[in-house]
């Protein structure tokens, strides 16, 4: 359950959400999302309760949980098909385009049940960079990815950021973004 | 604010509500078919049941033809409520029903799409499959479109109640049984009117009478149905 | 119009005290009247020229149908508050109503069969009632089921609710379906569990139990709603200034 809570995050800002294991760092997403509901406190999207209008404000918004939401059965293209197709078309060459942003370039025929945590990993970085959308909610991006897979989310993070978008992002430990552009939130179990 | 344009940008190439719909339904399709022997399951089990009949009773046939539209029912009943169990648990387990939750679009429909999808991958299959058992169990040779009119009417309606159900239950562990305690007491007009028609399918006399409340059902089903399961999945998921 | 009172209602303190104080106004008319029905209708009433004696279970089996389905509706009414205004004290009140609705559906089931005996004979007809009752019987099974399956009690409420609110809708259609079922099998030789002929001394005692038996079950209601109000509350400051003496 979480108490006592007030953030604000601008346009061009991230904000990194710490804490341990426990502390609330998911909760907090998915509140934020509009998914919990909330007996007291209200979340406010361009000033307005993102409760008056949740779809509209669902579409604004890309999350993404512990686990990439990917199907074992469908290849990497067809995930990203039928997932990023529910809110935008995109086309064949969209696709391949952002799979070789997220350096898995050559795996868009593979079956996702071939893939390693860290592939399937980037495949979500890639359906984020698709969406478009001016609000990431990132529940540990970079779970599963080594060190080039951190640099990657960093800066797919720092050029959403410096184009506008906002970014929070419950990470355990830092990300190489410019501390300029980074917030810190920090929440404590009690 | 330069994200706003972004999402400007995004806006225009929305795809309509029915598309996203068609995009769910053909995507449960093409995962079911990446899987094709689990299709057969509900088929194997509906005709095993059915032969458990007459088993267990007799294997006259003029004395298994008045029961046989009650046997073949109970075991489409039965045969759709364990295929039912697998409608949601997939995607909430992986995550996709959230991203469904998430997407902005219209729950409901996402809902119903793959309700209907689940539909045509078991209820349609079983009427089809029907009149075979139901020669088996003495149906005549004039009754058999009927039969399987009133069965694809009937797993329709069942698929969307049962929906309701398992999106109730999609988080609650081993929730097979208690499933199938929620959904056949409410199923239970469908099973009068349905046995009914097959009955008279069987008899040789019109059986428009049960199948238009039967198909009443369906509208309100098909009307309620989806907003019910989408709000009890946005239960399952706070 | 102001709706004060209403939203005052969602305070659970306060819904306790009004409990607490309203359960003897319930309880003694209910009691009075139950007593009251049961002497006329078992002393004073004459014996049915068809039935016999036997149609004096009806002063018991026809108030448990109707309450079994009055509980029911105030079950589903009491979810649906929950869900359109976020009370949690509308759920209080539908997870008391269900155990008790529960056991009205399964009196009206065994005094129909205690019925059944001296008229058909059989301890069980497939009778329409009857036929519904079980039906009902399940529904409240489910209810109940589906609450114990989930350990957030948030997450049993609302769940709960939406059952409570689909069942409730298919209420009718079960009964009409079966009724309709009924009609087509009938069998020459079933006697309906149907009320005899009424003449009004028989019919007073009848309006008697229906008024004591809904007296009394909100008189039981309010006591189940303050058991689940302290289960629901027991962590908040204010239980302590009521519970210790």
């Amino acid at each position: 359950m979480l108490r006592g809570l007030a953030l604000e995050v601008s346009a061009g800002q991230m904000l990194q959400v710490v804490g341990k294991n426990g502390a609330g760092k998911t909760s907090l997403l998915r509140a934020l999302c509009g998914m919990l509901y909330l007996e007291e406190g209200r979340v406010l999207w361009d000033g307005r309760d993102v409760r008056a209008d949740l779809p509209s404000f669902h579409a604004s918004l890309t999350y993404l949980g512990h686990e990439p939401p990917l199907k074992a059965d469908l290849t990497v293209d067809e995930n990203l098909r039928y997932w990023v197709g529910l809110r935008r078309r995109v086309t064949l060459p969209q696709r391949a385009s952002a799979l070789e942003t997220a350096g898995i370039a050559g795996l868009a025929e593979r079956l996702v049940r071939t893939l390693s945590a860290g592939q399937k990993r980037r495949v979500a970085l890639a359906a984020l960079t698709l969406f478009a959308a001016p609000l990431w909610l990132l529940d540990e991006p970079t779970t599963h990815l080594d060190a080039s897979g951190h640099q990657l989310v960093a800066q797919l993070i720092e050029q959403h950021v410096r184009a506008g978008g906002l970014a929070i992002a419950a990470l355990h430990h830092d990300i190489p973004v410019s501390a300029q552009l980074v917030r810190r939130l920090e929440l404590s179990a009690t | 604010m330069s994200a706003a344009a972004a999402t400007v940008a995004s806006r225009t190439e929305v795809p309509p509500a029915l598309a996203v719909a068609w995009l769910a339904l053909a995507r449960d399709l093409r995962l079911a078919f990446r899987k094709r022997e689990q299709l057969i399951q509900p088929l194997a089990f509906f005709v095993i049941v059915t032969a458990l009949f007459p088993l267990s009773i007799t294997p006259e046939l003029g004395e298994l033809r008045p029961i046989a539209p009650g046997v073949l029912w109970v075991a489409a009943l039965l045969s759709s409520l364990l295929a039912l169990d697998f409608l949601f648990r997939d995607d909430a387990q992986d995550g996709t029903l959230e991203q469904y939750a998430l997407s902005g679009r219209s729950l409901t429909w996402l809902l119903f799409a793959k309700t209907a999808a689940h539909w045509v991958l078991t209820g349609v299959p079983l009427a089809l499959i029907a009149p075979l058992t139901g020669v088996a169990l003495g149906a005549p040779g004039y009754s058999l479109l009927g039969i399987v009119v009133t069965i694809a009417t009937g797993t329709l309606a069942l698929s969307l109640l049962g929906s309701i159900g398992a999106a109730l239950t999609v988080g609650v562990k081993r929730s097979g049984v208690l499933l199938s305690l929620l959904t056949l007491p409410l199923a239970v007009p469908i099973l009068i009117f349905g046995a009914r028609a097959t009955q008279l399918a069987i008899r040789n006399e019109s059986f428009a009478a049960p199948l238009e409340l039967l198909a009443a059902i369906v509208v309100l089903c098909l009307t309620l149905a989806p907003l019910a399961a989408a709000a009890a999945v946005r239960i399952s998921l706070e | 119009m102001t709706w004060t009172w209403f939203h005052r209602l969602g305070s659970p303190p306060h819904v306790y005290r009004l409990a607490e104080r309203l359960t003897p106004w319930f309880a003694w008319p209910a009691g009075l009247l139950i007593v009251g029905a049961l002497y006329g209708g078992l002393v004073l009433a004459p014996p049915d020229y068809q039935q016999g004696d036997g149609f004096r279970i009806m002063y018991a089996h026809v108030p448990c149908a109707w309450m079994s389905l009055m509980v029911y509706v105030t079950m589903a009414t009491a979810s649906a508050v929950g869900l359109i205004w976020r009370m949690k004290v509308a759920y209080a009140v539908a997870a008391s109503c269900a155990p008790i609705g529960a056991s009205f559906t399964a009196a009206t089931l065994m005094t129909g069969m205690l019925w059944g005996r001296p008229m058909w004979g059989t301890y069980w007809e497939w009778d329409p009632l009857l036929t519904s009752e079980l039906l009902l019987l399940f529904l409240y099974l489910g209810y109940l089921g589906l609450r114990s399956s989930f350990d957030d009690m948030q997450r049993a409420d609302r769940a709960s609710a939406v059952l409570a609110v689909v069942g409730v809708v298919n209420v009718p259609i079960i009964h009409f379906s079966v009724y309709w079922w009924n009609s087509l099998h009938q069998a020459p030789s079933v006697m309906k569990l149907g009320a005899p002929t009424i003449a009004l001394p028989m019919l007073i005692p009848l309006l008697m139990m229906f008024l004591g038996f809904t007296l009394y079950f909100i008189a039981i209601l309010l006591v189940r709603l303050r058991g689940e109000v302290l289960r629901r509350e027991r962590s908040a400051s204010w239980i302590r200034e009521v519970v210790t003496p």
